[in-house]
């Protein structure tokens, strides 16, 4: 059941647009005739149970697999992604759900880590100047960049590895998990981070379990169900009943169930303390 | 990307606030404007600072340098010729042939690797220097060139095998420990024992050449103005950029010490023979060394992969090529060792590269600092834990004592340095250092 409301034309220009992706590990087919499109200064967010080809999909943007058939357009021209430098080409920045810090360097060594400035020596001072810079721009609470990623909390960490991202200028950030495992407080930080990749024009690809997350930020969500397209939705004109209908691929599923249950109980409660009500002025008498 | 002045009200500075504020942050460095930063402010403020780090575990070269100190005054208290200037060249020179070759094992350490067959491939190289120069004639040049490419292809070979089969560089390193002790009594053939040439350059450099003593003040002098001037150069392009800078107090006052801390052994050193030329090449290779790995993106990678494999290959850092290089200079520097220390002896023979060797270069980086757990360390540790290993050794030898305690109390020292390696992480991760 593929329940689609179209979707009114996106505000930015298509970045990337992927047709009848296709992936098989040996006899599991992990995604079937998938499509997707992503287009600059849209939150999309990627939803979808365990197993329901996300993180696949995301590995062939990021280029640690290619894609078995179908076919991935960047501005018009098809293009291939065979390993993680054709990915940095294209303008797609991923940031992984595990970060990939180093936490024995600070801040700035991590930002800039395999793309120094300088030539034959390292420039730390206009590294130093421009994660400033970047940090500023970004609003984030970084007390300072000169001390080991492994002092900094979860939602700054995260930061961090949102701010790597923009160092090579990407048109496309993939944020896989991005509050997972993060705070309340935190959590807000990152969401207010990728509105600001947003308002920046770039296109942000949004992995998330959390449905509130995904209807605080995203414009757009694009639902994955057994490695196929099982709905896209517009944020504005869609309930989270819906979303999760299209994410379980029933109305009656685990998550309605459990709510009509909690309803029933509810009811049960209520009926019961009616009774006990109408029952009280009986003991009252004597 | 912005200077102070045109930075808008940094973060956390909303509109609402007063003017006074903005100003107030606008005229304090770009890295310095996070209120929870704690600042250190004069020198006591400095001295709390340090005491801090030190508590949280970030304790860096301090156990070496305290356990260096406790080492020589016991000694000294023991045997008053421990600090005569006599034994303290002798000291220097014992240094640089295993120093040399802990310089390389603070470079596979940093990866968190290890190359446990340092000692055989320098009894190796040795032996080739030995047999080729004065058995088959060649000049020495050549022989020395030889010597350091077996280092260099030994090096290759540990990378390979490493990157393309993942074997546990312990294991592939063990295996040469065996196998390059093999070809070194291979290569020497039934004669056992070379001598080299008294008169050739290689013993000469070993054993007889110091610097005169005004060169030696020179290049004290000049190594300090050199740090001076660095620092004051990076203070400048900080302040021009708007970070903070070390203020010209502060670099007057490191850089007296750097004079005094080098110029003071000099002098001393040069009441008898002086400075060694080897000792001198020691230390040129530790500083070069040093440069290399924290000023250039190949020491930057070394660091990245040894702290997360990981995330070093994500980042687009060549991790192969990273495993290659480290374990070639590893080999070579163990190659140049073994030079060193065949024209200390004037021979080469079985024994070279045998015994101590091997566990002392090993040991000499861990007591310096090198973490074992790799992304920890610098090319001091080399130089700082020689100068432990090496004083114990000279100081038991001036005692009297046989080769058993110095064994005993040489891996005392080492287990002392791995556990304080050990607690001091385990205090990081608390503190939020690691």
């Amino acid at each position: 059941m593929a329940v689609t409301s179209t979707p009114e034309a996106p505000v930015g220009d298509l970045v990337l647009s992927l047709r009848g992706i296709d992936k098989n590990f040996g006899a599991v087919q992990a995604l079937t005739d998938i499509d997707l499109d992503i287009y600059s200064g849209e939150v999309v967010a990627l939803v979808g149970d365990n197993g329901a080809g996300k993180s696949t999909l995301i590995k062939i943007l990021a280029g640690v697999h290619p894609q078995d058939g179908g076919t991935i357009s960047h501005d018009g021209k098809t293009v291939s992604i065979n390993n993680p430098a054709d990915s940095n080409n294209l303008g797609i920045a991923t940031v992984y759900q595990d970060l990939a810090l180093c936490d024995n360097l600070d801040v700035v060594a991590n930002l800039f880590l395999g793309h120094e400035l300088g030539r034959a020596t390292i420039n730390e001072v206009e590294m130093e100047k421009r994660s400033w810079g970047l940090l500023r721009q970004l609003s984030a609470r970084i007390p300072s960049v000169r001390i080991p990623v492994a002092s900094l909390s979860g939602g700054q960490r995260q930061t961090v590895a949102i701010a790597r991202s923009l160092i090579g200028e990407p048109r496309i950030v993939i944020l896989d998990e991005p509050t997972a495992a993060l705070g309340v407080a935190q959590t807000a930080e990152v969401l207010n981070l990728i509105e600001r990749l947003r308002e920046r024009g770039l296109a942000v690809v949004l992995i998330s379990h959390n449905m509130a997350d995904v209807q605080a930020v995203a414009d757009r969500i694009v639902v994955l169900r057994l490695g196929r397209n099982n709905g896209e939705f517009k944020v504005a004109d869609v309930s989270y009943e819906d979303i999760i209908a299209a994410i379980t691929g029933a109305s009656d599923n685990a998550v309605t169930r459990r709510a009509q249950a909690r309803v029933d109980s509810a009811d049960a409660t209520a009926a019961a303390a009616t009774a006990t009500d109408t029952e009280l002025p009986k003991e009252e008498r004597p | 990307m912005t200077t102070p002045t045109s930075t808008p009200p940094p973060a956390g500075a909303d509109d609402t606030a007063p003017p006074t504020e903005t100003v107030r942050l606008a005229a304090v460095a770009a890295d310095l404007q996070d209120e929870r930063l704690i600042q250190p402010h004069g020198i006591g403020g400095t001295v709390r600072a340090f005491g801090k780090r030190v508590r949280s575990g970030d304790i860096g070269s301090l156990p070496v340098v305290i356990g260096l100190i406790v080492i020589w005054v016991v000694f000294s208290l023991l045997n008053p010729n421990f600090l005569s200037s006599t034994n303290l060249v002798n000291l220097t020179l014992q240094c640089a042939a295993v120093g040399t070759i802990s310089v390389g094992i603070v470079l596979v350490l940093l990866l968190g690797e290890i190359d446990l067959s340092v000692g055989s491939v320098s009894g190796l190289s040795a032996a080739i220097l030995a047999v080729s120069f004065v058995n088959l004639g060649w000049p020495l040049p050549v022989s020395l060139l030889a010597s350091l490419l077996a280092g260099m292809v030994i090096g290759l070979l540990y990378g390979f095998l490493y990157t393309r089969f993942g074997v546990p560089s312990f294991v592939i390193t063990l295996a040469g420990l065996l196998g390059f002790l093999g070809l070194q009594l291979w290569v020497l053939g039934s004669t056992g024992s070379i001598n080299i040439p008294f008169d050739s350059w290689i013993v000469q450099f070993a054993q007889q050449w110091f610097l005169p003593d005004w060169l030696s003040y020179v290049l004290v002098v000049l190594t300090a103005l050199a740090y001076a001037a660095q620092l004051f150069v990076t203070a400048n392009r900080r302040a021009a950029a708007g970070l903070s800078a070390v203020p010209a107090t502060s670099i007057v006052v490191r850089s007296v010490f750097l004079l005094v801390v080098l110029g003071v052994p000099a002098w001393y050193l040069n009441q008898t023979r002086g400075v060694g030329a080897m000792f001198l090449l020691f230390l040129v290779l530790v500083v070069v060394m040093n440069f290399f790995l924290t000023r250039t993106k190949w020491g930057r990678s070394v660091y990245a992969v040894g702290g997360n494999v990981e995330a070093a290959r994500r980042s687009g850092i060549n991790v192969t090529g990273v495993y290659l290089s480290v374990f070639m200079l590893c080999s070579t520097f163990a190659a140049l060792g073994g030079i060193l220390a065949a024209g200390r002896l004037a021979a080469a023979n079985q024994g070279s590269g045998g015994g101590d060797t091997n566990l002392n270069a090993i040991a000499a980086a861990v007591i310096g600092g090198a973490s074992l757990f790799g992304g920890r360390g610098s090319a001091f540790s080399a130089l700082l834990g020689i100068l432990v290993i090496q004083s114990i050794s000279s100081g038991l030898t001036l005692l009297n004592l046989d080769s058993s305690i110095r064994y005993m109390i040489t891996g005392a020292v080492l287990l002392l340095a791995v556990i304080v390696d050990s607690l001091s992480r385990r205090t990081r991760v608390s503190h939020g250092r690691a």
